[in-house]
């Protein structure tokens, strides 16, 4: 698809990303139609701005139906080949990916970017072991660590759709900085707080900005690397940057800040909601059982993911609170 | 713990079986039931019942027995139990246990003046129902539980202390408070919570001998026992406890305990 203008084909894109919305609201789920029988994922490249594809997974927590496809990954298309922004929770995911990107542009993929450490952003690095795969030295260094975790996690989660699947690590560290690849600029931010190195890319053309691990649209945020505080400090971070379109790695793609403002708002909620349980002397079955203000209740993946949340938090708030005072 | 080869649990329980039902002393219906009436249908649980309650316990299954946990162990390491059994008149002690560790007793509480309610965390090795005997002054065991769903492991790896080493430097360090109100008092209550320091090995990672705080008790300022708990295995590293009082403990109170190697614990809630 060819527009000429800029200004004409934002008018598009924008259209475009609001039918999307629309359908989306409707549904409660994107358009990937997945075949459980056949383990096909039905993955579909959303054309975001010119050469920039989204790939949506379901907003939801981990599951056979789903396929245990969670994640928003993407692609850019550049005249030196194509950029690959995460690549999925198993090997079939991984070759499916590849397939689909090989149906959308004649361009050969060329590098793959990890933007954090967390299984469904590099279980599918199996099919792409002929090119470089590239994560930050942190990311780097945590995906060593938990991958063999993550496998059998997954197995256990999402029985046979991860067949086949081995964690194959990235083979070159990425720094912070401008990559510029054919006629593209892409901008890497590295932050933190989901985990220890939170990579944000953004394609200078575009405004189109992939936000990885730190913007949760609509959903429960995941963390078990998290530290709260550098969290909120990334997200006024990523705020301050401007975007056309917000990608986030879990939950619906946006035109605007408000999946920052949701991961924000959760965020700053759980801080305040575990501090004041802690100073209550709650305990964990407490918290699990108290109240949680309607709007997150309604989030996806809620009843996992809070349960989580507290298993991964809590304590800490709890050792501050019976710490003696100093 | 399903390690059992299947065939030896069902001889043990075939042989398990008449004392059960004969001591239970329960109608014709019931004594055809191999799981002597537990909700949880748990192959383990006529053993187990046997072997920590006693030969002759009478057993009743009492939903006034609650036992709260996940649905699933995120970090079965530290999975959260909290148990309370109100309103089944006074209580003389309370043990945890879990069907399908490979080390069932948690730990047994006896909470004098306090309340018949108890916090921990503990390391679960697999899916188990998690119960609490709670054991009446009339004799009877009134059983609650309640299931966790886990991916497993808790009891056959090293904590982070006993990984990195540093458990020798805090080792038996004790932080605690006494918090004005209490969750699961009526009004006038009041919650303890206490951390000590200790890697709480269960011997079942190799190298590593089963090393543990056994014994614990609250005392007042008066050196009178509030509240006693001997502790196993199970639970979790650097252990957290909550008790509730029905009151308020009058001026400070003091924290005493000893671990199977002996060494001691003695420190003062401020």
């Amino acid at each position: 698809m060819r527009v000429a203008g800029l200004q004409g084909w934002w008018r598009l894109a924008a259209l475009a990303l609001a039918l999307g919305l629309a359908a989306r609201a409707a549904g409660g789920q994107p358009a990937a139609a997945v075949d459980v029988a056949r383990l096909d994922y039905g993955l579909v490249a959303r054309l975001l701005a010119p050469g920039v594809y989204v790939v949506e997974g379901a907003n939801a927590d981990f599951s056979i139906a789903n396929g245990c496809n969670i994640i928003n990954t993407g692609f850019i298309v550049t005249s030196a080949g194509v950029v690959v922004i995460n690549t999925g929770p198993s090997r079939r995911y991984g070759e499916q990916l590849r397939a689909l990107i090989a149906r959308t542009s004649a361009q050969p993929v060329v590098q793959v970017i990890h933007l954090n450490l967390h299984p469904d952003y590099f279980l599918g690095n199996q099919a792409f072991g002929d090119v470089p795969r590239r994560a930050t030295a942190d990311t780097r260094t945590g995906m060593g660590r938990e991958a063999k975790s993550y496998e059998d996690n997954l197995y256990r989660l999402c029985g046979d759709w991860m067949k086949g699947t081995e964690a194959v690590l990235p083979n070159d560290t990425l720094a912070p900085g401008v990559v510029r690849i054919g006629e593209r600029e892409l901008e890497l931010r590295e932050l933190r707080g989901h985990t220890d190195s939170d990579l944000v890319l953004i394609d200078r053309a575009s405004g189109v900005l992939f936000a990885g691990g730190l913007v949760f649209a609509q959903r429960i945020p995941t963390t078990p690397h998290a530290q709260v505080g550098r969290w909120l400090e990334s997200l006024d971070a990523l705020g301050g940057l401007s975007f056309k379109v917000l990608v986030p790695s879990h939950g619906p793609v946006r035109s605007d800040g408000e999946g920052i403002a949701m991961t924000r708002r959760y965020l700053q909620w759980l801080d305040r909601s575990f501090r004041a349980a802690a100073e209550q002397g709650l305990e964990m079955n407490e918290l699990l059982r108290a109240d949680v203000p309607a709007e997150f209740r309604g989030w996806a993946a809620f009843a996992t993911e809070y349960t989580r949340n507290v298993a991964h938090l809590y304590p800490r708030y709890e050792q501050a609170a019976l710490a003696p005072r100093k | 713990m399903v390690c059992e080869p299947v065939s030896r649990v069902r001889r043990r329980w075939l042989v398990a079986l008449p004392a059960g039902v004969f001591v239970i002393g329960l109608g014709a219906s019931r004594a055809a039931d191999p799981f002597e009436g537990d909700p949880y249908k748990s192959h383990p649980w006529s053993d187990m019942r046997r072997e920590f309650l006693g030969r002759d316990a009478r057993v009743l299954f009492d939903e006034r027995v609650r036992v709260s946990g996940p649905p699933f162990a995120e970090d079965p390491m530290n999975v959260p139990i909290t148990v309370s059994a109100q309103g089944i008149g006074p209580v003389e002690r309370i043990v945890v246990l879990v069907d399908r560790n490979p080390i069932r007793k948690v730990l047994e509480y006896m909470p004098g003046g306090a309340l018949a309610s108890v916090s921990f965390r503990f390391k679960l090795e697999q899916a188990s129902p998690v119960r609490a005997a709670v054991q009446t002054r009339d004799g009877l065991w009134h059983v609650g539980g309640t299931w966790v769903d886990s991916a497993g492991g808790g009891c056959t790896v090293s904590g982070v202390t006993r990984k990195d080493g540093s458990w020798s430097r805090t080792l038996m360090q004790t932080s605690g408070k006494l918090f004005p109100s209490s969750p699961a008092a009526e009004s006038q209550g009041s919650r303890l919570r206490l951390r000590v320091m200790h890697p709480m090995d269960t011997g079942l990672v190799g190298g590593i001998p089963a090393f543990y705080v056994s014994k614990l008790a609250v005392l007042d300022d008066k050196g009178r026992e509030l509240l006693r708990m001997n502790t196993f295995e199970p639970v979790s590293e650097n252990p957290v406890f909550s008790f509730d009082f029905p009151g308020h403990p009058a001026g400070s109170l003091r924290l005493v305990g000893i671990d199977n190697n002996g060494n001691r614990l003695d420190a003062r809630i401020e």
